[in-house]
């Protein structure tokens, strides 16, 4: 139990501790690196759950998928980071005391931990039961069933992004040359070859 | 079938209003008159299907229009006798106007707007016949005065037209304040507005009294002169009638239509409608008959001297109108409507024949500039002649039968109001039949006065002159077909109307045709009692009508010069009734002189220094310096932004922590 | 499980359709081509008629619960979604000319717009707190591309941007809330969570779910740009092109007031009294900063932005007062300020100078003049925003004045009733300025568009005349009302 314990903290702290150097860092890189050290953690914190599935697809998509694709646009645009942190110590000071102001009444809130009294009963009522399924089962079970329709329409989301990123990036440039199958096969030979008499002696 | 009725004049209106031009003149006039007529014909078949047996009425709910509250208002037509009586009166009126108007509007460039208006009067005036509760009737009533000023002011280049329209619509207004006084009343009172709950529960409010001013005033007799009020605005009474005369500035067949036959019998409508109510009011109806009996005098006697052909008609109505409230007042509601119902035939005549003699006489309207004419244009003669008959209660012409009846129930209501009445009735009586004479004598008889002669010396009056004399030196000419049409179709009616209803209005079968549509009270039998009264009571507005007819004859064909010599001799009096008794002068000094005076004071030092000074130009100063600091912090930065909502969030987030602790 | 499949899928039948014409109108669009957009719009229009009618005639009002009680359907959805899909389907039809003076006549428009409206009825119907996220986000997401939609204009660009970052930081409120709830209460279910509540027995909840509550709220309050969360609402209704902005300022807040309406009505019915203050304190503010700050506006969009901020702060008034006659109240008022809106925001895409729309006030000089009947129509809106009786927008602010009164609201009714005569001050100098200035600048360009006119006269119409006959949508809007009390 205390090694849970204390894997837990562990994990815990390097979250946090990377979060914060997230938007602290000074190189942009850096900041992307720490990221992805504070996505390892919170995978590891999955496992501690329970939740393997989870745990795996942080790993594969956040940090194989997400976070090199900023490592990428970070290292291709030439931002300067420094520049545009120049209001950053300006609003500190007040962006510090309304962060602590809610840090501290969220502590609070914890600490009270008022849960209704129902609260163990509705969250069993949906959920599959956890002992006899594996993680991933589990989750399968449910997200074709009973969560359907938030799952297409999550699935509509992303198509709405999609099209949103093609709207507004998509360009048809002039003057590329692009081949044209449909083009190509349909040519006959009318509009392809022009026959010509050419006279003796004279050339074209 | 009813909502035909109703709505085909509306749908008139909206095409000749909107689509006019499409149309064309013609086709406004074809569409909109059709359309009338066939509204007519339908009015006349709900007529006969409605009364004369039990339980002809009928209810037809529409839709609901307000709901609010305990407020709850319908539109829905109701019908019964009195609605059906009106239907056709208000119908036949109206499309006999409209045909004839084709002849008589015939020079003017905009017919399709004068078609469209008239229609929407029409619907208007449906709209309030039919209604079934008392917010309907406003609408209705509202509808008929804006059309009327509408009306009124259709020739709106003209200023005393203009003048004229705002008169109306202005003295409406003090009456419809009256009226509105008492919507608000009735609900207050009974809870509801429509007719069925009102009236049910009418018994259960009589003698109830509450406290005004330390005063203890009974509900129902309030409630009755505040509809009463309204009643006086719209149909010209003592007081309020001071815009009918003006209201003589729009086209003659609006006047036929809307002022003598159909809006101003509106007030007289509302009493009978509302009888359930007067009936438990008996000083509300003192009122009424005090009120009615002066009018029909007041306007006689300023009849006699008028000399524009159409205010001499304009005050006979407003005189008859006085005969109809008196009788309402002494509760022989059936005599009052049966009078409106004669009425508005031979009122009608009049003003149409009168239209026909001025578009005879090229849009000339003074009759000192008349005379000798009946040469020329034989038929609008006879058809005056008609609806003089008429209206001097001449026997068995339609008004003998109505007029007689009225000041029979006057007399046989035996009471101090009722004798004021009677004798008032009869007085008024004599006075009519005078007038009309002299109407007609001026007009058709005596020398000519109207081919290139000055009128120089008949100005010396200082009598306005309407701007229609254009030329003069043509000999007049009789109207086209499309007008004298008209006319014979309301002369049947003005010779027949009274004759042939006089059973099922007032006499033996008059229960049954009404049934129940206005209500008497137990005690009320003053109608049985006018069937019954002495000869001389009987005789004595035919002979006060032949003395009337012969001074006419007397004054205007024997001795012609008679009448300027006794205008000469008698100054003060001939003046007091030329100038209408000041009634215009008196008001003019004291409201309209008074009103500017006080808004003056209000205006310069309450408003200007005091409110202004330190409200609205104090108050938009500070406004201005918040907005300013408001729009400040729309800078622009996005982490402004998010920092905004963070901080509200924060906010928000302490104040409940504060508020409910966080000891769980 | 008591719904099967099938069943489910007849209750989201017109979501599923507008999904589905939205993804087939893309495929066209996508092999047909620059000149496809015609098509599609006329497509996407027919559709959403085709949605409407299906909408407005299905159903009896009686609640429907479906999907695992992920989703309800009940009138009180019907009403509302009836609104969201006006305003989308007159979104369409206006956007056609300013868009092809903009060069920008693309087919993904209407197809953006339909993933919106499927997005803002999935909202609407929400039963529970992920389907409430996913809907608030599917519209959300289409939103944010369709202000940036001229995206080589920057004012456009930027509102987009700006409207994403301040989204995203919103919605991210919102699930926090979200997890807040669930970590207090063990379920997202508004069903599960009312009965959770239920059990309380009138203890009033803890602390942890109201600041939940709280969380959940600013994120709704964000959607429909509630004071303090409005901050994005004049620029991004500056920046975005102008038939965005009509539609922004009409169909997502009405779907945004109905979520806000059924997520604190229905879960967290019994602890009202507990959220009533955040409503109360954003109401007011809202109020008061709609009042104010327009005052200083020369640009009409921003004028109309700070404009939809004090409505909605109006409307909120009958969300505080809560109970049938304050939902009552909001529904009448939404109703009512979609008309209105359209209308404004048809007025401003009618007026073209010099090939572009019309933007400041100063453009309206010497319109009384120039084209009265405009003029009219549009004085006829400012006065019915401003809510002078008898126009359409004086019954609005009436019956939620009148239930917040009888819930003895006096404060906020006072306020409310200070902050619109404040406002009328704006509104009433745009009426000023359109008939007693002299014209400025080039006359307006003839002819008019034919679909933003129409727009114009039947709302104007519709707002002038409304109090012939009020009472069959105060009925209607009573009767949905009733269908999301318990």
């Amino acid at each position: 139990m205390t090694v849970t314990a204390l894997v837990f903290y562990l994990f815990a702290a390097i979250t946090v501790a990377s979060g914060f150097m997230v938007i602290s860092a000074r190189n942009p890189v850096h900041s992307v690196l720490f990221l992805i050290l504070a996505f390892f953690n919170a995978a590891g914190l999955f496992l501690l759950l329970g939740a393997e599935f989870l745990a795996m697809i942080l790993v594969i998509v956040y940090v194989g998928a997400v976070a090199v694709l900023f490592l990428f646009v970070v290292m291709m645009l030439d931002v300067n980071f420094v520049e545009l942190r120049q209001g950053f110590l300006q609003y500190l000071p007040v962006g510090a005391l309304i962060g602590l102001i809610l840090l501290v009444e969220l502590l609070l809130v914890f600490g009270s931990w008022s849960v209704l009294p129902e609260a163990g009963n509705l969250a069993a009522a949906r959920a599959p039961d956890a002992a006899t399924l594996s993680n991933t089962d589990a989750l399968g079970r449910i997200l074709y069933t009973q969560y359907l329709l938030p799952f297409q329409a999550a699935g509509a989301i992303l198509l709405v992004a999609m099209i949103g990123a093609i709207v507004l990036t998509l360009r048809s440039r002039p003057g590329v040359k692009r081949q044209k199958i449909s083009d190509q096969v349909t040519r006959t030979m009318e509009t392809a070859v022009e026959v010509k008499k050419v006279q003796p002696g004279q050339g074209i | 079938m009813i909502a035909a009725i109703v709505f085909l004049p509306l749908l008139g209106a909206v095409i000749a209003g909107f689509f006019g031009r499409l149309l064309g003149d013609r086709g406004a006039q074809i569409v909109t008159s059709s359309l009338l007529v066939v509204s007519a014909v339908l009015s006349w078949i709900t007529f006969f299907g409605v009364t004369g047996h039990e339980g002809g009425a009928y209810k037809i709910h529409l839709m609901t229009w307000v709901l609010s509250g305990a407020l709850e208002v319908d539109w829905a037509l109701r019908v019964d006798t009195l609605t059906a009586v009106m239907l056709v009166v208000v119908t036949s009126v109206s499309s006999l106007v409209h045909i004839y108007s084709a002849g008589y509007m015939s020079e003017d460039p905009h017919i399709p707007r004068f078609q469209a208006y008239l229609s929407l009067f029409t619907f208007a005036m449906l709209m309030l016949v039919t209604a079934d509760n008392f917010l309907q009737v406003f609408f209705g009533w509202e509808g008929v005065g804006l059309a009327s000023y509408l009306l009124i002011g259709f020739w709106y280049k003209k200023p005393s037209a203009n003048a004229a329209a705002i008169k109306a619509f202005v003295v409406n207004r003090v009456g419809d304040f009256g009226f509105a006084l008492g919507i608000f009343a009735i609900f207050l009172v009974f809870g509801s507005l429509s007719f069925d709950s009102v009236f049910g529960a009418a018994g259960e409010q009589a003698g109830k009294s509450f406290e005004f001013l330390g005063y203890d005033v009974d509900i129902l007799t309030t409630i009755c002169l505040l509809l009463f009020v309204g009643c006086m605005g719209k149909s010209a009474q003592l007081g309020l009638h001071t815009w009918l005369p003006d209201a003589m500035e729009g086209p003659t067949p609006v006047s036929a239509l809307i002022h003598a036959a159909t809006m101003v019998t509106a007030g007289v409508f509302l009493v009978a409608r509302c009888s359930p109510l007067f009936e438990y009011a008996p000083v509300a109806l003192e009122v009424v008959t005090v009120i009615g009996a002066s009018t029909a005098f007041f306007a006689a006697t300023v009849g006699l001297v008028q000399n524009d052909i159409k205010r001499v008609i304009a005050y006979s109505t407003c005189s008859q109108l006085g005969y109809m409230f008196f009788a309402a007042g002494v509760g022989a509601y059936e005599a009052a409507i049966f009078h409106l119902f004669t009425h508005a035939f031979f009122k009608a005549l009049l003003f149409l024949g009168a239209g026909s003699v001025i578009h005879a006489m090229h849009h000339e309207q003074d009759m000192r500039n008349m005379g000798g004419t009946w040469k020329y244009i034989k038929f609008t003669y006879a058809m005056m002649w008609i609806g003089n008959l008429a209206l001097a209660g001449v026997p068995f012409f339609a008004g003998f039968y109505s007029k007689d009846m009225i000041i029979e129930v006057a007399y046989s209501a035996h009471s101090g109001v009722g004798n004021y009445a009677f004798t008032l009735g009869v007085l008024a009586a004599a006075l009519t039949a005078f007038y009309s004479w002299r109407l007609l004598f001026m007009t058709f008889h005596g020398e000519k006065r109207w081919a290139g002669h000055g009128h120089d010396d008949h100005h010396a009056h200082g009598h306005d002159d309407h701007g229609h004399d254009h030329g003069h030196g043509h000999t007049p000419h009789e109207s086209p077909l499309v007008m004298t049409i008209p006319l014979a179709l309301l002369a049947v009616g003005a010779i027949f109307s009274g004759f042939f209803f006089y059973d099922s209005f007032v006499g033996e079968h008059r229960e049954a045709f009404w049934g129940g549509a206005i209500f008497v009270g137990a005690a009320n039998e003053v109608i049985e009692h006018a069937h019954h009264v002495p000869g001389w009571v009987k005789l004595a507005p035919l002979v006060a009508t032949v003395l009337g007819i012969a001074i006419a004859f007397w004054f205007y064909i024997l001795k012609p010069r008679l009448p300027v010599a006794l205008a000469k001799t008698h100054k003060e009096l001939y003046a007091f009734l030329l100038n209408k008794w000041y009634f215009d002068e008196l008001y003019n000094l004291i409201f309209i002189r008074g009103a500017f005076l006080i808004g003056r004071l209000f205006w310069k030092g309450g408003d200007g220094r005091i409110i202004d000074g330190f409200g609205p130009n104090g108050i938009s100063a500070r406004v201005l310096d918040v907005a300013r600091r408001a729009v400040k912090l729309q800078s622009g930065y996005l982490y402004h932004y998010a920092f905004v909502m963070l901080i509200g969030v924060a906010a928000l987030v302490s104040w409940y922590i504060y508020r409910m602790g966080v000891t769980p | 499980m008591t719904s099967s499949l099938s069943t489910d899928l007849v209750l989201i039948l017109p979501e599923i359709i507008l999904a589905a014409g939205a993804m087939a109108l893309l495929v066209l669009g996508a092999f047909r081509g620059e000149g496809s957009a015609g098509l599609v719009r006329f497509g996407a229009f027919g559709l959403l008629i085709a949605v409407l009618i299906l909408t407005a005639c299905a159903g009896t009002g009686e609640k429907v619960l479906g999907f695992n009680d992920m989703l309800v359907v009940d009138g009180f959805g019907s009403f509302m979604k009836v609104l969201v899909l006006i305003g989308a389907l007159v979104a369409i039809p206006m956007s056609v000319d300013f868009f092809r003076r903009a060069a920008t006549d693309r087919f993904e428009y209407p197809v953006l717009i339909l993933l919106a409206t499927v997005g803002m009825m999935l909202m609407i119907s929400a039963n529970d707190l992920i389907t409430l996220y996913v809907g608030l986000e599917l519209q959300s997401l289409a939103l944010y591309v369709l202000a940036a939609f001229l995206r080589d204009d920057v004012r456009s660009t930027e509102a987009g941007l700006k409207y994403f970052v301040l989204g995203a930081l919103s919605s991210g409120m919102l699930l926090y809330g979200c997890s807040l709830i669930y970590g207090f209460s063990g379920t997202t279910n508004f069903t599960d969570l009312a009965a959770g509540i239920a059990s309380l027995e009138g203890q009033g909840a803890g602390i942890g779910l109201v600041v939940g509550i709280v969380f959940l709220v600013a994120g709704l309050a964000f959607k429909v740009s509630a004071v303090p969360f409005h901050m994005w609402t004049p620029d991004v209704y500056e920046g975005s092109p102008t038939p965005v902005t009509a539609f922004f300022a009409a169909a997502p807040k009405v779907a945004a007031m109905a979520l806000f309406l059924r997520a604190l009505t229905v879960p967290f019915g019994e602890i009202a009294a507990q959220w009533q203050q955040i409503i109360i304190f954003v109401s007011i503010a809202s109020m008061l900063l709609g009042a104010f700050a327009a005052i200083g506006q020369t640009n009409m969009k921003r004028l109309l932005a700070y404009s939809s901020i004090g409505h909605v702060g109006y409307a909120l008034v009958g969300l505080a007062a809560g109970g049938e006659e304050g939902i009552r109240g909001v529904l009448v008022y939404m109703a009512i300020y979609l008309v209105m809106t359209l209308g404004t925001f048809g007025v401003l895409l009618v007026m073209r100078k010099d090939g572009k729309a019309v933007e400041t006030i100063q453009d309206f000089a010497g319109l009384g003049r120039s084209h009265p009947w405009l003029a009219f129509v549009m004085a006829a809106f400012m006065f019915s925003l401003a809510g002078i009786p008898p126009l359409a927008g004086f019954f609005a602010k009436f019956y939620v004045f009148i239930s917040a009164i009888e819930q003895g609201l006096y404060v906020l009714s006072v306020i409310g009733m200070l902050a619109s005569v404040v406002s009328a001050f704006y509104y009433l100098r745009v009426v000023k300025i359109m008939y007693f200035d002299a014209p400025e600048g080039a006359p307006l360009e003839l002819p008019f568009p034919l679909a933003s006119r129409v727009v114009v006269g039947v709302t104007g119409f519709l707002t002038v005349l409304y109090f012939v006959v009020p009472a069959p949508l105060v009925t209607a809007a009573g009767a949905a009302a009733k269908t999301l009390l318990p």
